[in-house]
Formats: C-alpha cells, structure tokens, sequence
C-alpha cells in the first residue's frame, strides 16, 4: 500500500476525487431520471383550482377523487386498459413460445434450409414495421380484420429479435446431450420441447416476456391505424385523444391521473422485477 | 448400428421445418406480403380527393419524383436527424462515462444495482403517456414555468410549444432519457468484456484514468460503439409517439418538428396509398441499408 501515494499524485486525481463526481453526476442523471414522474405523482394527487395556482412540492389529497373521476369520464379508460392488457399479454405468450420453437429448429436440428434461414432472420431482423404497415393495413382489410385485436396479436409470432435472443441463450445453456438422451428415452420431438426445453428456458422466456409485454403495451403507430372503435381502443391511442381534445378546458388533476394511470403500473412492475430486466438487456446484444 | 443410427438422425432433422413452420407462415403473411404490397402500391396513383377516389392509375416513378421534388422529404429528414443527433450526442457521452465508472473495479461505487434500475426505468415507460406529461409539465401555465417563474429565472411564462428549438430540444431531451440508460447498460457489457491485465498493465506504467480510457477503453470499445449508433440511428429514423403526440401530430411550429414517420402516418390516415408507398419504400431502402451494417457487426461479433 505505501505505492498507493505515489500512484495518487501522478495520476491526474485522486480515487476520492473520481469517485466523488462520479457520485455527482449519477445523483443528477439519476434526478433527471426520476423528476418528471415525481412531479407527474404530485400533480396527479391535486385539484384543478390547486393546479392551476402553480407548482408544490407536497401531494395533496385528491388522487382518489381523480381517478374516480377519470373511470367515470368520457375516454373509456378502464376498458383501454383491459384492451392493452388483453393484447399485450396474448403477445407476450405467443412471441415467446413460437420464437423459443424458431430459436429451437435452427439450434438442434440440421436441415438443408438451416443456414438460409438463420442468415435471413438475422438480416431482416432491423427492419421496422412502420414501412411496411401500409401492405399491412390493406391486407388487415382485404382480410377483414380491421378494428380487431388480431392483426395486433398474430404478427408477434415471427419476432426476429427475440428468436434471436432465445438463439443466444439455447448456445450457452442447452447442451444438445440433453434432447438426444430424452430421444432415448423415447421422447417425441414435440414432446422434448415442450416438457423438457421450455422449463429449461424459463429465464430466457421470462426476460422476453416482460419486453414484449412492454412493448406492445406502449406501442401506438400500428394500433392507432388499426383499432377505430371507441371500446376496442388501447390506452396509448386514449393518450393521444387526450392531447387532441381542446385540454384547456380539460380538469388538469384528470389529466395528470390518467397519465399516471398508464405509467405507474409499469413502473411498479418494473421495480419488482429489475432485477431480471436489467441483467437480460445486455445479453440480447452482439458479442463484441 | 451406425447406419441406424443415421437415418434416424436424419428423420428427426425433418422435425426442423416443422418448428420452423409457425415462424415462416406468420412472417410470409404478415411481413414479406404487406412489403411487396407496399412497393407495388408505389407506383401507382391512390388517393381521395374530397368525396372521390382517384385512381388507382399506374403512374411508373411519378410518386417518387414528386415527394423528392416537393422538397418534403428532405425537410422531414433534416428534422428527424437533428432531433436524432441532439439526443444522441448527449446519450453517447453520459453513456460512455457511465458505463466506464460501472465497470471500474478501483472505483467500487456502491448502490450500482440501484442507479442502473433507475436510468433503466424511463425506456420501459410508454412513449406517447411520457410525451404528454412532457406536453402538460411544459405548457404555458405548467409546473415547469411555475417553477421558473417562482425561481425569477423568468418574468412572464415561457412559452416552450411556439420555438423552434425548445420543441425540438425537449423530443431530444425526451429520447435522451428514454435510451441512455439502455446504451450505459450495452456499453457495460462490452466493457467489461476488455482484458482486465490491459487495464493492469497501463496502470503499472503509470496511465492515469483518462488515458486509460482513451487509449484502451475506447479503441476497443469500438465495435460496440458502432453498433450502438447504427441501431440507434434506424431507432431515430422511426421517430414518431414522441413528436406526434408532443406536438398533437402538426410536427409545429411550422412543421420543424414533423419527422418521416409522421409524415407516412398523415398518408396513411388520409389513405394516399400512392405517396405512403413512396415513402414508405424511401424509408425501407434507408432502413436496409443501415440493417446490413448491422447484420455484418452481428456476424463478426458472433464468431469470435
């Protein structure tokens, strides 16, 4: 340790030094992180009169009022919620299991279309559907699926990213020993995968749940063009009528409540479950 | 025994397909259909006007020369990238700078699980519901210019929606805090993947921490980081619940705010397929190009 002096005065600052504003800055990225959804709770617990006085930074007592008023309100809230919670849950099952099948096809078996098709799922994997959403939207119709949850469902079966990621965990933790000796066993192939390669990919499946889930809860392009009738929209499109409508003469606490109403039950999943999320955001990128 | 062996080798390797099936039915119906549809739709002329459909007329390349010579698509452009590189530059350095005192063992931060949980938290929160609470904390009579007023920094409320660059400044600001906590948490990975005895040795030769990171961190941190801005890039591209719902989809003031993809969605709302085919074809051929790069990183990353 008499080496650690000399190291501090020719380096240019001390480890107290970096540490410290390494703090700093974290303490204030941190705060921009968090700030605006302190704000939003706070807002969201006071009164249209109060509101409109200016900001405090103490709650008041009107959530419950707020909320109440906004279920009873002209944008059909809760069942928005129901509708998003419909389809992001039907899409998180089916993008799951069926890329878990792709991820499994290409890992363990060997056929004449093995590389083609891995190498095409990689390419295509970029490619955002917003530019082909208008061949989307015409067939949606021709198919006579316009303004139902189908079109929003269906689609996540062929999840290039998340076949990818469940490729990459299958290489480093299904050991190909594993689907031969359970073959010997007598095992169907249908059978192997679903009793013994899905609980082996529970983790996997896990983290890749809750980013579908996520993903298609927040999603308002391709929902906003498909789904017309009040009753079958999603919150995200209610969102966007709220900013639509002529807010000035919205009751702002109502405002505030429904947009804590769509964020804050992420958030308290998320916190419940980061752990997982944050330890699985890594993993789906390249190698460098 | 061996040749037993084989031939039920071969019989299982049949089941392939068949797990591939589900994949390749939905991604044909869904995916490669709706996109060869769209470039057919692109040369043709589609559109109402009033209460009469026009079309729809074969018109070759006419669509085309029109959204390149009306000037729009090079305005949309021009603003999607900027708000693209405002929130961006930003991402990288904090990022950057996040991720190396992360993974710096001689620092030993603590609460680490805890910062990366929260500057994780605002990319899982729904764009549009972000975007509006940015619209409401924000407008003239918001918390935001109470704030400031009370502070005296200003006399009279700012108005944030009527300027150029406040409006695209809080988009960026917006995607800002929505992704760097993705890209700190991406760069980590590859950081810590970097041969600590590197790090040992330039310390036994004396390297501060500075030119530790600007000789070996970085240099080697560049696949990544490359990765990083192309995915980024064709993420900035796609620009769309923020802008649209901050600004209630008119992209104001003036439409400097109004990026590519709300402009396809003003198309595709008011059904000129013709025009949202062009675009839509000018953003695929973007998008594609932008992909492959990424693909090679994927392919060389994959193979070490």
């Amino acid at each position: 340790m008499p080496n650690d002096s000399v190291k501090k005065e020719s380096k240019g600052m001390g480890i107290h030094g970096r540490r410290t504003i390494a703090y700093i800055v974290l303490a204030l990225v941190s705060f921009l992180c968090l700030f605006w959804f302190y704000v939003l709770f706070i807002n969201a617990t006071r009164s249209h009169a109060e509101l409109t006085k200016g900001f405090t930074p103490v709650p008041s007592s009107y959530l419950k009022q707020n909320l109440n008023n906004i279920m009873t309100g002209t944008l059909p809230v809760l069942r928005g919620m129901i509708n998003s919670l419909i389809i992001a849950t039907c899409s998180a099952v089916l993008c799951t299991y069926f890329s878990t099948m792709t991820a499994y096809a290409v890992h363990v078996y060997d056929f004449k279309l093995k590389k083609f098709m891995s190498t095409f799922i990689l390419a295509v994997m970029m490619i955002p559907t917003q530019v082909t959403a208008l061949g989307f939207l015409q067939l949606v119709n021709r198919m006579k699926l316009d303004d139902t949850f189908i079109p929003l469902i269906v689609p996540s079966i062929a999840a290039p990213v998340t076949y990818f990621y469940m490729k990459q965990y299958m290489e480093s933790s299904l050991p190909l020993s594993l689907v031969e000796a359970a073959r010997i066993d007598g095992s169907g192939e249908f059978r192997t995968f679903n009793n013994i390669v899905l609980p082996l990919m529970k983790p996997a499946i896990a983290v890749q749940a809750i980013f579908t889930f996520v993903t298609s809860w927040n999603n308002y392009f391709t929902p906003a063009l498909i789904l017309h009738t009040d009753t079958k929209k999603t919150l995200p499109i209610l969102i966007a009528q709220l900013r639509s409508a002529d807010w000035l003469k919205f009751d702002m606490g109502q405002v505030y409540a429904m947009i804590a109403f769509s964020i804050f039950p992420v958030i308290v999943v998320y916190l419940i479950l980061s752990k997982y999320i944050v330890g699985g955001v890594a993993l789906g990128a390249v190698k460098g | 025994m061996q040749k037993k062996g084989k031939s039920q080798v071969v019989r299982y390797n049949k089941w392939g397909y068949f797990f591939l099936l589900p994949f390749i039915i939905v991604y044909v119906v869904f995916q490669l259909i709706p996109l060869v549809n769209t470039v057919y739709n692109s040369f043709f002329e589609n559109y109402r006007s009033g209460l009469s459909q026009i079309g729809p007329n074969f018109v070759g390349l006419a669509n085309f020369k029109t959204i390149f010579t009306n000037g729009d698509i090079l305005k949309y452009t021009q603003n999607t990238l900027i708000m693209w590189v405002l929130g961006f530059v930003p991402q990288i350095i904090v990022s950057l700078l996040l991720g190396a005192w992360f993974s710096d063992p001689s620092l030993r931060l603590k609460g680490q699980r805890f910062f990366k949980t929260v500057i994780y938290l605002p990319n899982l929160i729904m764009a549009s519901a972000f975007a509006m609470l940015f619209f409401t904390l924000f407008s003239d009579g918001g918390p935001i210019n109470s704030i400031l007023m009370s502070l005296h920094l200003v006399s009279s409320p700012y108005r944030f929606m009527s300027h150029v660059w406040s409006v695209r400044g809080l988009v960026a600001f917006m995607n800002f805090v929505m992704w760097f906590g993705n890209t700190t948490i991406l760069l980590m990975a590859g950081m810590m993947g970097i041969d600590t005895s590197l790090y040992e040795a330039a310390q036994v030769d004396g390297a501060t921490s500075t030119q530790i990171f600007y000789r070996i961190t970085l240099p080697l941190l560049r696949p990544i980081l490359l990765y990083v801005m192309i995915t980024s890039l064709i993420g900035g591209l796609q620009m769309f619940d923020v802008p649209q719902i901050f600004t209630n989809g008119t992209g104001d003031p003036v439409r400097t705010s109004m990026t590519l993809i709300m402009y396809l969605n003003k198309h595709l709302f008011s059904k000129n397929y013709g025009m949202g085919g062009a675009l839509s074809v000018f953003l695929f051929v973007i998008t594609g190009v932008l992909s492959l790069i990424v693909f090679r990183l994927n392919r060389i990353g994959n193979k070490d």
